[in-house]
């Protein structure tokens, strides 16, 4: 669990979705010019990380890529890098990219797990965040997929939109039970800056949810996947069991090293985190160039890397070791308090946060901060 | 020119700068000394010439201007040392004397300053015009007490709109229980509201002084200035006083120079000293010799000797301001005056406070500054204090509200120091049942109520001048602030004076402001103690989550502990921020409940994404709260912020 995660940020969409935020370009004749760039990147991170244990193809929309293009990026990290025996080879998925010949393809390639972009199986839902799919489709790319063999299948879905009715967000929910995933990830909207549905809230023209509304999405979507068996280990992550949880995000969560290539990419290791370029230009310049396409990085300090382990441990199952609060003061007053408050529990060793204190994990860590 | 050293006799002095420089430049001048060149080069260049001592007394006159605050005093001496030419139009700036930043953004003065302006009448008679400011707010009542004794007279200023004010009056009585002349002048004459025939009704009726005496000026302009001046020669009397007899210096200041130490504003009355004196405080029965005199032109400016009559600054190897008293009287160590200067005493501070720094890890850096800061300013007291909320922390003394604002100004300012500032208390006094009397001015030693037989907090008569239209509001307030025994009278149509006897208590917290605001800037006051009234006094103490923050609490007459106590929580409400947890506020008397509010918890605080690129962000926002928790105070498991502290103080409409 501790060898080091690969992530391939692949800046290109067919269109943008107005709620997003991720970095992404809709001018698909740069993606030549990004593989030659993300070839020469490869190079530089050659033999600094290991081997790698999990692959994670993210976006942007990985799926917009051709099988040729796809091809090629698969060659070009699988001949200078190198991975463990039985790695974990994610790729992100839209619904109206996902046919049995490009299933079959991903499978060839290697690709043991499909994050599929549902959002929603409602349609004016999916037409007010401007998808490019409708809820037939997305059950039809999810039907494909699981006939061709693939079992570990992540759904990501949305939910606390503007206005949003509880019954609609259970009805996707209970729809996609159907379908038994292996894991969903379900994503409170958050109103990002920058993004088209922050100016339309800024206008007026969509409201938020508001805190006390968004409490209870969380509680409910909690409670009722966990009903149906699945495991909470993260804020916004379920899986239906142990194996079936992210092998590659869980890696961001525990300080273990990873690799991020492409524009805007991050990357982790040793306590040093730098970050590439958000933009596919500069990116591919400073590869020409043969610069590394970094914008900034960091060295975080003990106390850095402290307060990261705390705020990370508590939006996990896993939650925090006891040990990293103990030097704070009045540590065992307020361990008291958040816990007759409900919002963790004592596990040997560890604090686990509940569902309640989930929903507060990104106070928690100030609370033992000094 | 060659320069020999030489002394030469007071006579041969005297005769020659009485004559042309440019006539004694031809003349063969090396045998007269390089005192002498000193006189006519400075002559020359149009300075202040050096008196050498050899001016009688009839060419010295000590004067102060008194005025109600923003009626414009500071303007009025900037444009008489502009006049005299002290300063060049170059160096020139408004409010030369006021020479800290406070003082200058707050249009105040806070201390003294003086300065020694050379004038020649209009008969070209020569003269020392010594200008004494002092400050302009009650607070500092004392010192202003202290200038206006090294005075023969004054020039009270009135704003020719506004008019006769409460401190005008109070300023009047002082100046006429020293016996001074009072030179009346009405200022801001250019000012399109000037009502210059109705002030000169108020300045006759009112304060029952001769109109036909009263010079009209702008300062602002720059009208009326000479005749001021001629007032000031032809009606302030030379002071009185003998060299002969033994040294008497009255401190009316002193400020500290880092490199120099303490430095002595004085009047001589009798006497002289000078360089190498060894010098008795007599209130204190110190010694120490004297390293320098002089006069204060804008700059020191160093003299052989100060005289009877003088002036001047005094610099004698006094490490802290806190060895010398204002109002202490000098004298000379080998020849003793039999009886000090009348008038002596401590300034007593009336508001006390506790200050704790933000960071605990500051208290020796707070620590340093309060005795930097000490060293040049006496009338703050200061000792040890601790909380249990706060940590370690100092208990201070005040003169007044305005003084505890300043001193916490800058200590922020000139000191970079951040602290937390308790609710101000007054002085109380407790006699307890076996007899004991005890002094409390901090609610942490207020004494357990089973054992108190009787109470008493200090009770002050505060004199309000208004408009007749605002008596209703400027009642209410002094009501609402338990103010008893009022008493009325009209100095002249449409205007009122109204005297309350009100506890100190009432007036230390935001009451001046209260009044300006009920009054649109038209009512002003003024007070003096009167002295300690029995009063059915408590404590009020605020819990949050059942803890009690200490720092918070306070003692309070019972009938306004309940309004206390309730904006207390209110305010509390409004500051703490939110937690994981439900928080209650509540005040408290003994283990009564008076009132109590609460702070909902958070709802739902977390984001919903966060993978390799939101973490730097995330942690970033993470290290800037907690930047913002360090300047919290933690009571039980309740980040408390600095600012509901402060907010606790303010007052209802803010």
């Amino acid at each position: 669990m501790n060898r080091p995660g690969l992530y391939v940020h692949v800046p290109f969409c067919r269109t943008k979705c107005p709620y997003c935020d991720f970095y992404s370009v809709t001018s698909l004749s740069l993606v030549p010019a990004w593989l030659d760039a993300l070839q020469r990147e490869v190079l530089i991170y050659r033999d600094r990380f290991g081997s790698f244990d999990s692959l994670y193809l993210g976006g942007g929309t990985p799926t917009i890529l051709g099988s040729r293009e796809l091809t090629r990026l698969m060659e070009v990290l699988f001949q200078d890098l190198s991975f463990s025996r039985d790695p974990e080879i994610t790729i992100e998925a839209n619904p109206d990219d996902i046919t049995k010949e490009k299933t079959a393809l991903l499978r060839d390639l290697g690709f043991n797990r499909i994050s599929l972009g549902v959002q929603s199986l409602n349609e004016k839902e999916l037409q007010f965040l401007q998808r490019r799919h409708s809820a037939k489709q997305a059950e039809e790319a999810i039907e494909i997929i699981q006939a061709s063999g693939y079992t570990n299948l992540g759904i990501d879905l949305m939910y606390g939109l503007p206005g949003q009715d509880e019954s609609v967000w259970m009805a996707t929910l209970r729809r996609i039970l159907v379908y038994n995933p292996a894991h969903i990830s379900c994503y409170q909207m958050t109103i990002s800056k920058g993004t088209p549905f922050y100016r339309m809230l800024k206008q007026g023209r969509i409201q938020a949810t508001g805190e006390e509304r968004e409490r209870a999405f969380f509680l409910l979507t909690s409670a009722y996947l966990e009903e149906n068996g699945y495991v909470h280990y993260e804020i916004s992550n379920f899986a239906r069991e142990e194996k079936t949880m992210s092998r590659h995000n869980i890696k961001y969560w525990r300080h273990v090293p990873y690799l991020g290539l492409g524009p805007s990419a991050h990357s982790f290791l040793k306590g040093l985190r730098w970050w590439n370029l958000r933009s596919v230009d500069g990116y591919c310049q400073a590869l020409d160039c043969g610069r590394r396409p970094v914008e900034d990085r960091e060295r975080l300090t003990e106390e850095q890397v402290w307060l990261e382990s705390l705020f990370l441990g508590f939006r996990t199952r896993e939650g925090v070791k006891r040990k990293l609060i103990e030097g704070s003061p009045n540590s065992g007053s307020t361990l008291r308090e958040i816990r007759s408050a409900g919002l963790v529990t004592l596990h040997g060793d560890r604090i686990i946060p509940t569902r309640e204190g989930f929903i507060l994990a990104d106070s928690l860590p100030l609370l033992f901060s000094h | 020119m060659r320069v020999t050293p030489r002394l030469i006799t007071e006579k041969q002095c005297f005769q020659l700068i009485r004559r042309d420089p440019v006539d004694l430049l031809n003349q063969d001048t090396t045998n007269f000394g390089i005192l002498l060149t000193i006189c006519y080069v400075s002559k020359i260049k149009g300075i202040h010439r050096q008196r050498l001592n050899l001016t009688d007394m009839t060419q010295i006159r000590n004067f102060s201007i008194i005025a109600h605050i923003d009626h414009g005093k500071s303007t009025l001496a900037d444009r008489l040392i502009q006049y005299t030419g002290l300063v060049s139009e170059r160096d020139f700036r408004n409010q030369i004397l006021d020479t800290m930043d406070l003082e200058r953004e707050r249009g105040i003065t806070i201390k003294s300053q003086t300065v020694t302006l050379p004038y020649a009448d209009r008969s070209g008679q020569e003269y020392d015009l010594n200008l004494i400011d002092t400050p302009g707010h009650v607070d500092f009542s004392y010192e202003v007490s202290r200038s206006l004794s090294s005075c023969e007279g004054v020039l009270l200023l009135v704003d020719a709109s506004q008019g006769i004010q409460a401190q005008t009056l109070a300023n009047l009585y002082m100046a006429m229980e020293h016996d001074l002349a009072i030179i009346p002048v009405i200022n801001k004459i250019d000012l399109p509201s000037a009502d210059v025939d109705r002030v000169k009704d108020e300045i006759e009726n009112e304060l029952g002084l001769d109109s036909d005496q009263i010079i009209l000026c702008s300062a602002k302009e720059g009208t009326g200035i000479e005749a001021v001046f001629e007032a000031i020669v032809n009606r302030i009397p030379p002071p009185a006083g003998k060299e002969d007899n033994p040294l008497t210096a009255l401190i009316f200041d002193a400020a500290y120079d880092l490199f120099r130490g303490v430095i002595i504003s004085c009047r001589v009355f009798d006497g002289t000293l000078g360089p190498g004196d060894i010098i008795r405080l007599m209130s204190k029965g110190a010694a120490y010799r004297v390293e320098e005199v002089g006069c204060f032109c804008l700059n020191k400016e160093p003299r052989d000797r100060l005289s009877a009559g003088d002036v001047g600054y005094v610099i004698a190897g006094i490490k802290t301001v806190s060895d010398t008293r204002v109002g202490d009287t000098i004298t000379l160590d080998g020849r003793p005056a039999p009886t000090a200067l009348p008038g002596f005493q401590e300034a007593k501070p009336v508001v006390f406070s506790s200050i704790y720094p933000i960071a605990s890890d500051d208290y020796h850096s707070l620590a340093d500054a309060l005795e930097k800061y000490k060293l040049n300013d006496a009338a703050l007291t200061y000792e040890k204090d601790s909380s249990a909320a706060l940590g370690q922390g100092f208990r201070c003394g005040f003169l007044g509200l305005l003084h505890l604002e300043i001193v916490q100004q800058r200590l922020e300012r000139e000191y970079d120091q951040s602290f937390i500032m308790t609710v101000p208390s007054v002085q109380y006094r407790f006699t307890l049942e076996d007899g004991h009397c005890l002094s409390v001015d901090n609610p942490q030693y207020y004494p357990d109520p089973i054992v108190i037989r009787g109470s008493e907090e200090p009770f002050i008569q505060a004199s309000i001048l208004i408009p007749e239209r605002y008596m209703g509001a400027v009642m209410k307030l002094c009501l609402d602030r338990r103010g008893e025994n009022s008493r009325f009278t009209y100095p002249s149509t449409g205007r009122i004076e109204i005297r309350f006897d009100m506890p100190l208590a009432e007036v230390i917290v935001d009451f001046y402001d209260r009044l300006k605001t009920i009054t649109q800037g038209y009512g002003s006051f003024d007070y003096d103690f009167i002295g300690y009234r029995e009063s059915d006094l408590v404590k009020l103490d605020i819990l949050v989550n059942g803890e009690k923050v200490d720092a918070l609490s306070i003692i309070v007459h019972k009938d306004r502990a309940r309004d206390w106590a309730v904006r207390a929580c209110d305010r509390l409400k409004d500051e703490i921020p939110r937690h994981q947890f439900k928080i209650a506020i509540q005040g408290a008397i003994g283990g009564k409940i008076i009132s109590r509010s609460t702070v909902s918890p958070f709802r739902k605080d977390v984001t919903a994404k966060c993978y390799g690129g939101d973490i730097t962000r995330k942690r970033k926002l993470l290290e800037k709260q907690k930047k913002g928790k360090k300047r919290m105070k933690i009571v039980g498991s309740v980040m408390i912020p600095q600012k509901a502290f402060v907010a606790v103080l303010k007052s209802e409409d803010e």
